[in-house]
């Protein structure tokens, strides 16, 4: 931050990012979203020692005991427990590992798939064009979650079999945008320049046109990252995904479903923070594409 | 009673940092059938005071205004159904770039059946009688099928002439056209100037011409007023303006039409831009630009002389019809005009 | 026009073909031996395994399989169900109403809602009631329905007891399907109170379903209103002296509705995906729970069916769509 401070000259990256994070921080949205997601990430960095119980520690003696705030909830276990007497605030925090991770993951795995791909479209047209973009349009004929589930049946449920399905379904929006900013800027001078330099067509790709579609594939990126994490869940609540004992958030609502009837407590607060954590990138990602992206503001 | 009667119309915009004068103290007087026109560079505030005038602003704009009358009836007191009922039927207005001025949903005759529906009413065979009526009127060929065009199928010169018939089709008492040629192909801009010349004098409505072209007003306006930014310079006949521009300003403007500027090898131009938001200068508005300037102009903002018919805002005005001073000598009156202790700060 | 649909149905052609390349691979990349994985631990004889290989053609070349499979495709076959044993095509077409129905309706409350509230959010724009609108929409936007819907059945079913927990239509009814829309079917059978029961076990699962939608909507209207209200023509407009209401709902509003339509044809796709969800949670008997129902069955030719038909599903409505665009924005038309 202090280097922010300081006026650097333009042109510099030091420069670009002072004025990027003068648009980014002039959301305040956007503030209290990166604000939020970096403690997010702090706890689950620090899981083992921040949660105060063991996250598959049954407690016989405790089950479904309410939150602290009801009377006969205890400070032994804040949010209460579900109905195999596991903490529910232990399970919350070991689950954004999981959350944060998975998703993570998917986000890179897709983006990585669909950055080559774009750029071998967007670079070489012609037939790799047209059959990378066929292949995006059949992906994106299914509903992503069927889809997901679908690939989740051929691979048999579990995490990584979530994480490639979902990977799967969030692939044709990076190709379809690489491709699309690669087209835009092919026929730019510096791209023609660097060509006249001799460049090679992997050079010319990566090193040349790459960094100038990176903006709004940067914005793609948080987007996913929200979608991921509410797809994880879905596939967790269906069984689909990651499995229990797993403290995984969409797990967790799926076991507690049964009680909810008898203990809200299990079923609220699992959701509440997948909601918040979804909405807190989200934000994020407006002030993002607000920053970074002209052509895709939305005033 | 004049038909259109202005004083004292100032525009602020609220803008992030702060309001932004846009128009200030402009004063028009229009009577029926008269041509007027308000020429200026972009951003002297020529069309935001029209747009003023018919209530098109956003409402980041603040308008007041001494007096704002048009046929006796004060445009700022009336309730919005009443105002409406003027703006578009009495006072009516086309702009810039007619091919975005026309919705792109809708046909020609479904945009013209609207203006006339909302303001004359009619059977729906009148109303189509009179849009085919007003489109041949304004030269459009074949209006039988023309109207049922969507815009993006029309020219840019097509396209102004259906706003021109859609303006006319109420049968207006003033036409408000704001820079109705400058999007245009230059030989469709003499044809459209035609076509409102020859509309207004028909139809005996006024015309306020708004231009940054002096060339267009010489062909077009009986009266002249020259704004920069966002104040009314000079106001005169088109002819004594022509022959003795009053303002440096105007003499300005004149001397970059290639007309007048003889056989120089380039040009003139006037040094520098339109003042913004944040660079607006001390004292007169024009000095950074101004060849005349002097130290009292950076430092004191100039007020039209009481006796000026043409209202020049300088302090040193040109050409003075009374002690015929060259340019370059400090007229008596001006010296006076120093001393006066209403000279604004 | 016509040729408009034709020329979009030509290129639909690729993705088509690309469809049933998934479908058809589906079953062929389960690991493992498909004929076992379908037998499932009951085991098989010797004969009854060749005689299922025989019958599922997998003893074939497997351009002869996919060849096989596209003339099934186009007869209305699709092979039968491992657990019904009755047809997957019947199975998925007795079910879809139900998928149908509770669509329409969750749309009908996002559009209803989010259209308007985009509209009103563009004209008080930066103001308290924008903020606002902006705030939940962007909430909505974020929700997890699964959660969403457990939450609204806790209040409104478990705290309030207004509204059912599942199904379509109370037990007390019998309906005879004629059209297997639940709201019809009662209405067209005269039962006035079974019609009331079915609209009571439909607007919960219709809100869940409709809110990302109404989010989504909501957030596109408000933003490409915002963006037409500062376009000339909106000007020229007031300039004709028109209200205030006619410049909104009939200048602005018609031409911000071509980048809506749009982005609620997108929603078909999201909105069978959500259906997955929210039939599952109101145990609602669509093809989203079938398609669960099935894959943890490892009823695999329902799963390979039921993508099959869905993905076309899906493909025919964005060509819907894309011929409602073209309807109602005069320079793709002419």
């Amino acid at each position: 931050m202090a280097a922010i401070s300081t006026p650097a000259a333009p042109g510099t990256f030091r420069y670009q990012l002072a004025s990027f994070w003068k648009d980014f921080s002039a959301s305040r949205g956007a503030l209290v979203g990166m604000i939020f997601i970096a403690c997010v990430m702090i706890v689950a960095l620090l899981a083992p020692w921040m949660a105060p119980h063991d996250p598959a520690m049954q407690d016989r003696s405790a089950l479904l005991v309410p939150p602290v705030w009801h009377a006969e909830g205890s400070w032994r276990y804040i949010l209460g427990t579900d109905a195999v007497g596991r903490d529910i605030l232990s399970r919350l925090i070991f689950g954004a590992r999981y959350s944060l991770s998975i998703s993570a993951m998917v986000v890179l795995i897709s983006m990585a798939g669909g950055i080559f791909l774009g750029l071998l479209a967007g670079y070489f047209r012609g037939w790799v064009e047209t059959v990378i973009t066929r292949v995006m349009d059949v992906v994106l004929a299914f509903p992503s979650l069927l889809l997901a589930l679908g690939l989740v049946a051929i691979l048999s449920p579990g995490l990584t079999s979530a994480m490639i399905a979902i990977a799967v379904v969030q692939l044709p929006y990076f190709v379809r945008l690489t491709r699309a900013s690669v087209i835009g800027e092919k026929n730019r001078e510096y791209v023609i320049a660097s060509r006249l330099a001799g460049a090679g067509h992997l050079r010319l790709m990566f090193n040349t046109l790459l960094p100038n579609c990176m903006a709004p594939l940067i914005v793609q990126a948080t987007l996913s990252f929200s979608t991921a994490i509410l797809d994880i869940a879905a596939l967790g609540f269906l069984g689909m995904g990651v499995q229990p004992p797993t403290p995984e958030w969409g797990a967790m609502l799926a076991n507690a479903r049964e009680f909810m009837g008898s203990a809200y407590w299990a079923v609220t607060f699992p959701g509440l923070i997948i909601l918040l954590t979804v909405l807190m990138i989200n934000l994020m990602g407006d002030g993002l594409r607000d920053a970074l992206d002209p052509k895709m503001k939305r005033s | 009673m004049a038909l259109l009667d202005i004083e004292g119309l100032s525009v602020r915009f609220q803008t992030s940092s702060g309001l932004f004068p846009a128009v200030e103290n402009v004063d028009i007087k229009v009577d029926r059938g008269e041509v007027w026109s308000i020429v200026g560079e972009s951003g002297s505030g020529k069309s935001v005071a029209m747009l003023a005038t018919m209530g098109l602003l956003p409402w980041t704009a603040e308008v007041t205004a001494e007096r704002m009358l048009f046929d006796g009836q004060d445009l700022q007191r009336l309730g919005s159904r009443q105002r409406r009922r003027i703006v578009g039927g009495e006072m009516s207005m086309i702009f810039q770039e007619p091919m975005s001025s026309l919705n792109p949903c809708f046909t020609v005759g479904a945009q013209l059946d609207e203006m006339i529906k909302q303001h004359r009413g009619g059977t729906r065979r009148e109303r189509h009688e009179r849009a085919l009526d007003l489109l041949a009127q304004v030269g459009i060929p074949d209006p039988a099928r023309r109207i049922r065009a969507y815009p993006h199928q029309l020219s840019g010169g097509m396209s102004q002439r259906v706003m021109i018939a859609m303006a006319i089709s109420c049968d207006p008492r003033l036409l408000i056209a704001d820079e109705p040629t400058t999007a245009l192909d230059v030989t469709i801009q003499a044809q459209i100037l035609e076509l409102l010349l020859r509309l207004q004098e028909e139809k005996g409505m006024a015309l306020i011409l708004i231009t940054h072209d002096m060339g267009v007003v010489a062909e077009t306006a009986r009266n002249v007023i020259v704004q920069y930014a966002g104040r009314q310079v000079e106001k005169q006949e088109v002819r004594s303006l022509f022959a003795a521009p009053r303002h440096p300003y105007t003499e300005a403007l004149l001397s970059a039409l290639p007309e007048r500027s003889g056989d120089a090898d380039r040009l003139p131009t006037i040094p520098g831009v339109v003042p913004g938001q944040h660079d607006r200068p001390t004292g007169c508005l024009f000095n950074p630009r101004c060849r005349y300037v002097t130290e009292h102009c950076r430092e004191v903002a100039p007020i039209p002389a009481a006796d000026d018919p043409a209202h020049t805002l300088c302090h040193y005005p040109l050409n003075d019809p009374q002690a015929a001073t060259p340019p370059d000598g400090l007229s008596p009156r001006s010296q006076q005009q120093d001393d006066n202790p209403e000279v604004r700060p | 026009m016509l040729k408009f649909v034709l020329v979009k149905l030509a290129q639909l052609v690729p993705t088509f073909i690309g469809v049933t390349i998934v479908a058809f691979a589906f079953i062929r990349l389960l690991p493992g031996d498909p004929i076992l994985l379908m037998a499932g631990e009951r085991g098989l004889t010797p004969e009854r395994y060749a005689k299922l290989q025989a019958e599922y053609g997998f003893d074939r070349p497997l351009i002869v399989q996919y060849w096989d499979f596209l003339k099934g495709l186009l007869h209305g076959d699709l092979g039968n169900s491992l657990v019904t044993h009755s047809s997957v095509v019947n199975e998925f077409f007795s079910r879809f109403p139900a998928t149908l129905e509770l669509s329409i309706f969750a749309l009908a409350f996002a559009v209803i809602i989010g259209l308007p509230a985009g509209v009103i959010a563009a004209i008080r724009r930066g103001r308290t009631l924008d903020h606002t609108i902006v705030g939940i929409s962007l909430t909505g936007y974020s929700m997890p329905i699964f959660w969403w819907g457990l939450l609204l059945i806790m209040f409104f079913s478990g705290t309030l007891g207004w509204t059912p927990v599942s199904g379509r239509i109370s037990f007390m009814y019998f309906i005879q399907p004629v059209t297997g829309f639940m709201t019809i079917d009662t209405l067209l059978a005269g039962n006035w109170d079974a019609f009331l029961s079915a609209l009571h076990h439909l607007i919960l699962p219709a809100i869940v379903l409709g809110t990302i939608p109404l989010a989504v909507i909501a957030r596109q209207t408000r933003s490409s209103m915002l963006e037409v209200l500062g376009e000339d023509y909106v000007r020229t407009a007031r300039a004709k002296g028109l209200s205030n209401f006619r410049v909104i709902m009939v200048h602005a509003l018609r031409n911000a509705l071509i980048s809506v339509v749009t982005v609620i044809g997108l929603q078909v796709g999201l909105l069978l995906a959500g259906a997955i969800l929210t039939e599952t949670i109101f145990s609602w008997p669509g093809i989203g729970k079938w398609m669960i129902d099935a894959i943890s069955r490892r009823d695999y030719p329902s799963v390979q069916g039921g993508l099959v038909l869905i993905a076309f599903l899906v493909m025919i409505v964005n060509l819907l769509v894309d011929v409602a665009y073209g309807v109602i924005n005069p320079r793709i038309r002419h």
